[in-house]
């Protein structure tokens, strides 16, 4: 138990524990909690959808599947992106930090934007939330779980953009080195999360 | 990560370092010092003093409608202070007693009970009992404060917009709760729903930091099974609370979309699924009953160990059977659900994993017994609460059994029966917990000693009266009482047993009326009390090595662990306590040493007689 007697030594090193600092291990559990909210809505979705099938049509009828799969390459190349800017500030690569981190921030923004775009079109041809107001093809369960599902994706991505405009904005301070970079490490850990969740979105919601 | 990182990362968070701005090392303002403070014990005081305050709002609903159904149709004493759309001329009217028993199911369970245990007794004690400075995250400990504040704020305005608060019942099935046409509340209903939504964050920020705070920073020497039982339960609720929570979320914002843009995820006139709200509800709502008496436990293990001078009796055990309770607590949801048209083959599934849980149960409860038999007991004031938390605890889990089973639950389904169940596991075992836990922990928050004399009286009439309101409703329930019902006068075979209600709403007003006993002794004793020492229960854990109040950064020294939290009357040592930070006999001064005596052929030092 020798190990004991050295944390003693350095009371910054507590030996119990996981050799993970404090901020990664509470973005690890949050993400938990996420992955529990998106639960919520997915699970809510497949219960409706095969209790009702009538209120789906096919894939690609209502929904623009092609314009949305241009997205999803998107939001997986944002990931890269993201990769890349970690691994930049790694070796200490300030430059390749905020250039890598600026491409993230603009294709995530991007991905925002054809969403809302896409959303616009579906609201114009009908395809709402709303029970009263329905018109278009497939009812409005379809609907409702679409919007509630892709919206709040959409607003986990904005989210993740601000952050990521923050982290840029402190990296232009010269904030992070190849010591410390807590900051981009956490935000890219919340960048993949998201990501994963739009590939199991856009196969359950537009590809199913 | 190399350990440089590591230690870079560290030192941010690190509340020791040197530089590090706050109390201490310079003054803070008043407002940063007590309002918006970092300190986790400032934090634990608020969430106290916020729930606190809660728990009398509750108490002030229940005491409503136990008028109602203890004198239905007389005016309410000093009732007409209430506008005429609650109760016009002091009488209630049926919508506002529908609010009464929604708010006061919602205001307890998320205001009072749940902050007293989570963010009081988590946030003081596990950085305590752990040996750090504070929380891992402590402004996002103080956001979580903050968070409750303003939820709280949102569901008591509820009650001042048109249509009154929500009235759809604390589980706000859908239909009833998608459309103000049912209930007559329109804005209150939602206000409801933000409201939750809102305090779901404040959980859930509170529960990252204590599932981090727990894993990453304990003392030198604290491992995993030598972490105090109140500690390790509040861990695990942690994560039940950082699971179950955004469930519930989803839902809210389900049910809020209903109401508000228009779509019909629970509404069946538009192929919506009224189950499925039961079915979210309740797999956060059946966690969230453990959340509610996981806690509970944990304290009271704490109490009956130190106040019976014992070691708890199976400690591994008291920790297994908490994981598997959190673990089981995720499939039995099925149970609130057996009268919801569900499948009967899903009914009895659920009855049997239902039924399972009272294995850890009964563990807990046996092992609870074994750690009394043949102790030293003390009977002061947080052992007799905690000793009431045993025997109540034993009365609402035996009666969970009964209505586990679906057949009995037929007949047993939102009666009373289902309310004197309910409150002999929140009231009888949760809120006697936290009576033992603010007693018990009370010198170490505010430096004082409660009194003891008014405690006790405090503890025998509130355990009197307690019983005397609820084990008279499980007959109630019996004899077929609806829960939730404005009148039961309006039913034939319910109008003899109007004078058994008015019975309890007497022995309620009475232990409605003895709580003023605690808060007289609460706020007498917080400046009035004798000082406290630091260790006044001679008890083991770490936060009681440190002065009543604990200064800010807890410990002037990082303590090293040496041993397990309940080694009470160890043969190793003259005194009957054996506190977790003190050197083995024979290690070198200072506690350098190496903690524990090395096995092997070198012979270790006998402890010496009068040590």
């Amino acid at each position: 138990m020798n190990h004991s007697a050295t944390a003693v030594m350095d009371p910054r090193h507590p030996m119990p524990g996981m050799q993970v600092y404090n901020l990664k291990l509470g973005m690890w559990i949050f993400l938990l909690s996420e992955v529990m909210f998106f639960t919520s809505l997915i699970g809510s979705y497949i219960i409706l959808r095969f209790a009702h099938p009538e209120h789906w049509t096919e894939p690609g009828v209502i929904l623009n599947v092609s314009l949305t799969a241009v997205n999803t390459f998107l939001l997986i190349c944002s990931s890269v992106t993201m990769v890349k800017a970690f691994a930049a500030i790694e070796q200490g690569d300030q430059k390749g930090l905020k250039l890598w981190l600026l491409a993230t921030i603009l294709i995530g923004a991007s991905f925002v934007g054809i969403q809302f775009f896409e959303y616009t079109k579906l609201i114009h041809e009908g395809f709402v939330p709303n029970f009263a107001a329905y018109t278009a093809e497939g009812a409005n369960l379809y609907g409702a779980t679409f919007y509630l599902m892709t919206g709040f994706h959409g607003a986990h991505v904005t989210i993740g953009v601000l952050c990521l405009s923050f982290v840029l904005f402190r990296a232009m301070k010269g904030a992070y080195t190849s010591e410390s970079y807590g900051g981009v490490e956490i935000i890219g850990l919340y960048w993949h999360f998201v990501d994963l969740v739009w590939i199991i979105l856009f196969t359950i919601v537009y590809l199913l | 990560m190399s350990t440089a990182q590591l230690v870079s990362s560290l030192e941010k968070e690190d509340r020791t370092q040197p530089g590090y701005t706050d109390e201490g090392l310079h003054e803070l303002s008043f407002i940063r010092k007590y309002v918006f403070s970092t300190d986790h014990k400032t934090i634990a005081k608020q969430f106290l003093f916020l729930s606190l305050f809660f728990l009398v709002v509750g108490g002030a609903l229940a005491g409503m409608m136990r008028w109602q159904l203890g004198f239905p149709g007389q005016p309410l004493p000093g009732g007409g202070v209430f506008p005429d759309t609650m109760a016009p001329g002091g009488i209630i009217l049926p919508e506002f007693y529908n609010s009464l028993v929604t708010m006061h199911g919602t205001i307890m369970i998320f205001f009072a009970i749940m902050p007293l245990l989570v963010g009081v007794f988590g946030n003081l004690l596990i950085p305590l009992q752990l040996g750090a400075p504070d929380m891992a995250f402590p402004r996002l400990n103080m956001a979580s404060f903050w968070l409750a504040v303003v939820a709280g704020t949102v569901m008591m305005a509820s009650f001042l917009v048109e249509g009154g608060a929500a009235g759809a019942g604390w589980t706000s099935y859908a239909p009833l709760s998608t459309s103000g046409e049912w209930t007559g509340v329109y804005l209150g209903q939602q206000l409801w729903l933000v409201s939750l939504i809102i305090m779901g964050a404040s959980s859930l920020t509170g529960a990252v930091n204590y599932i981090t705070t727990v894993i990453n920073m304990r003392a030198p020497g604290m491992t995993w099974f030598r972490i105090p039982l109140p500690t390790w339960s509040l861990f695990i609720t942690a994560i039940l609370i950082l699971l179950a929570i955004p469930i519930l979320t989803g839902g809210l914002i389900m049910l809020l979309f209903d109401q508000l843009i228009g779509t019909t995820f629970f509404i069946p006139a538009g192929s919506g699924e009224p189950l499925l709200w039961q079915h979210i509800f309740w797999f956060f709502g059946h966690p969230e009953v453990y959340i509610l008496i996981l806690p509970a436990m944990g304290i009271v293990s704490e109490v009956l160990s130190c106040r019976a001078r014992k070691p708890i009796f199976g400690y591994h055990a008291m920790v297994l059977a908490m994981v598997s309770i959190a673990f089981l607590g995720w499939v039995v949801w099925g149970h609130h659900m057996f009268q919801s048209g569900m499948n009967p083959m899903l009914g009895t599934s659920f009855m049997i994993s239902t039924v399972v849980i009272a294995v850890p149960s009964a563990i807990k409860t046996f092992n609870w017994l074994g750690t009394l038999w043949r102790g030293d007991i003390h009977f002061d004031t947080p052992m007799l609460h905690a000793l009431s938390f045993v025997s109540m605890f034993i009365i609402g889990g035996l009666s969970g059994i009964f209505m586990a089973a679906p057949a009995v639950d037929i007949y047993l389904h939102d009666t009373y029966f289902i309310v004197a169940h309910l409150h002999y596991v929140l009231f009888g075992g949760s809120l006697f917990g936290i009576f033992a836990g603010i007693t018990f922990w009370f010198p170490k928050m505010f430096g004082r000693m409660m009194g003891e004399g008014l405690g006790k009286v405090h503890f025998w009439l509130t355990f009197i009266f307690y019983n005397l309101v609820f084990f008279p409703m499980h007959n109630l329930g019996i004899q077929g009482m609806m829960r939730r019902l404005y009148d039961p006068n309006e039913y034939e075979f319910l109008q003899p047993l109007q004078e058994m209600s008015t019975f309890i709403s007497i022995s309620a007003f009475l232990l409605v009326g003895t709580q003023s006993l605690f808060a007289f002794n609460f706020f007498w004793s917080m400046f009035r009390g004798r000082q406290a020492p630091a260790n006044p229960w001679n008890s083991n854990t770490l936060e009681w090595t440190v002065p009543s109040p604990p200064p800010h950064g807890n410990f002037a020294v990082m303590p090293t662990v040496y041993r397990g939290p309940y080694e009470y009357s160890s043969p190793e040592v003259d005194a009957d306590f054996y506190p977790q930070d003190r050197p083995p006999p024979g290690a070198g001064p200072g506690g350098q040493a190496a903690p524990e005596p090395t096995p092997g052929p070198a012979p270790t030092p006998e402890p010496v007689a009068g040590d």
